[in-house]
């Protein structure tokens, strides 16, 4: 059996929506260099939809896939949908993800989530604490 | 495909192959079975014996089959352990980048009350002679040292370590599984008492090796059941594999100069065009190392995914990432010699056989700063680098 499923592969080989955006409307950046993975998200957003967003990850081949695939669930959707995003989202769309690389997709999700905070933040708009998990210590560092 | 990955594992010699065909196809009998047909195995284990002696300049009788490399560290350490608790000394000197065969028999029998020291290995890789002479104290009853390391391919000065081990009368372990078949190793010479070898690593059959320990220097079975190899190892052995193993190691000890001329250029090659990629660095030593071995760090990306796109480019290698050793930290190796966790997270070892051809070094070469370049263009780090973010290590 491969390491990773097509999906993930394809994920890897063709990674969709990597770069950077000029003047984006929220950035989130998660992870650590001393555990291996960094994930940045920019967003831009129009009319409360995420009008484009794009990514930079160093990592493993899960951590790009993941970034990949979860830039591709948020895109086009409203900002509330985007918050919605789970890991397990994530690792489903990419068919599944090795058990020691599920956190790969956690991270996605903070990368996400850390983008729309900063988008919130930015804007002076109101949003419950209790939606956006605390990303300031890993907890993959920690141990 | 291009296969840079000796260090993992060997492809078999064709003459390895042959000598295994003959006790997989006829010669099945039992080497413990008194009849004729049992004792024709039991006369083919011991030519291998004394071939694979021959190679080590030790006596046959100096030679213990085991399952592999591993396998014969656990049962070096801890029968060397045992003899020193009967004479109440229970420290031992190594360093912090063996095998995890060693250093996690080490960390056993540290839970068991035992010393153990971790002697620094320098951003060279290599241990001096003299600080195992500054470590080794009153209640010391063995060192183990790698011949060379497995990861950076570094190598050590055993001979006069060994020599130091027995001026003072402390058993001397070297876990020499990449040394062997690759460069010069006898046991008399290097002052070695025990030695750990495994065949797959000079085109040998895979799950074969050898312990040798000086005579004089008893050995505990880790295995019960049976008087095989003088009953120091129980159960029946694998003779197709110990064959191949002595010929294997006949063919690479006849041959170790003539391949050793053949890799150490493109060994220079690799390292010269590999030095050609900003902010990498080689690890270890670059003239006191195994031919075969390349190491690099690249700042700015992380190893498995460095490794799955030099697979789609046909190129085979490994490296010190966290990611691909299922564990969260990076090589204990890389560690052990300076290289900071994010540095060592985008390490690349490339490690050749006398198989390998100029041209195949020059296509990694080329993948190598292609993929290298294309991971940076998407790291977040690598952007934060070149903005001045963060300053460069390497």
């Amino acid at each position: 059996m491969a390491l990773y499923s097509e999906k993930v592969m394809d994920h890897f080989r063709n990674p969709r929506n990597v770069g950077v955006l000029e003047n984006p409307d929220g950035v989130g950046e998660v992870g650590n260099a001393k555990c291996g993975d960094i994930m940045k998200i920019y967003l831009k957003i129009e009319n409360d939809v995420i009008a484009d967003v794009k990514f930079e990850t160093f990592g493993c081949g899960s951590a790009i896939a993941s970034s990949s695939m979860a830039t591709e669930l948020i895109k086009g959707q409203p900002v509330s949908e985007a918050l919605k995003l789970t890991n397990k989202a994530v690792a489903e769309a990419l068919d599944g993800l090795p058990a020691h690389k599920l956190h790969c997709s956690v991270l996605a999700e903070e990368a996400i989530k850390a983008a729309l905070k900063d988008y919130y933040d930015k804007n002076g708009i109101a949003y419950d604490p209790a939606d956006f998990p605390d990303t300031e210590d890993c907890e993959h560092c920690a141990l | 495909m291009i296969y840079l990955d000796n260090a993992a594992t060997t492809k078999m010699s064709k003459t390895a192959v042959e000598a295994m065909l003959p006790y997989l196809e006829n010669w099945y009998g039992n080497p413990s079975s008194l009849y004729s047909f049992g004792q024709k195995s039991k006369e083919a284990l011991e030519s291998a014996r004394e071939r694979i002696a021959a190679c080590l300049g030790a006596d046959p009788k100096e030679i213990t089959f085991t399952s592999g490399g591993s396998e014969a560290d656990n049962q070096a350490i801890l029968s060397a352990a045992i003899l020193g608790e009967r004479k109440g000394k229970k420290h031992i000197v190594s360093t912090a980048f063996e095998h995890h065969a060693v250093l996690h028999t080490l960390e056993k029998l540290k839970r068991e009350g035992y010393e153990i020291t971790l002697l620094d290995v320098h951003p060279s890789g290599v241990v001096t002679p003299e600080e195992v002479a500054a470590a080794i104290r009153p209640d010391t009853c063995l060192v183990t040292i790698m011949f060379a390391n497995n990861e950076i391919g570094t190598i050590q000065p055993i001979r006069e370590i060994g020599a130091i081990c027995r001026e003072k009368g402390v058993l001397f372990h070297t876990d020499a599984v990449q040394a062997v078949g690759h460069v010069p190793v006898n046991v008399k010479e290097d002052n070695i008492d025990m030695l750990s070898l495994s065949a797959h690593k000079f085109h040998g059959p895979k799950g074969t090796g050898v312990l040798y320990a000086r005579r004089g220097v008893r050995l505990f079975s880790l295995i019960e059941g049976g008087a095989q190899e003088r009953g120091k190892r129980a159960g029946t052995e694998n003779l197709a594999a110990i064959a191949g193993m002595a010929a294997a190691l006949e063919e690479a000890c006849g041959a170790l100069e003539e391949n050793r001329r053949r890799i150490l250029p493109l060994r220079e090659r690799l390292i010269d065009g590999l030095s050609e990629i900003p902010h990498g660095a080689l690890n270890g030593d670059r003239e006191r190392r195994l031919p075969g071995n390349v190491n690099f760090c690249f700042e700015g990306i992380e190893g498995e995914s460095l490794l799955l796109l030099l697979d789609d480019r046909g190129v085979c290698a490994s490296s010190g990432s966290a990611c691909t050793s299922g564990s969260l930290d990076p090589s204990h190796v890389l560690l052990a010699i300076g290289r900071p966790h994010d540095v060592a997270h985008g390490s690349l070892r490339l490690t050749l056989s006398e198989g390998n051809t100029a041209e195949e070094i020059e296509e990694t070469i080329g993948a190598v700063k292609e993929v290298v370049s294309y991971l940076r263009s998407m790291s977040p780090v690598w952007r934060d680098l070149e903005e001045g973010k963060k300053e460069h290590l390497l």
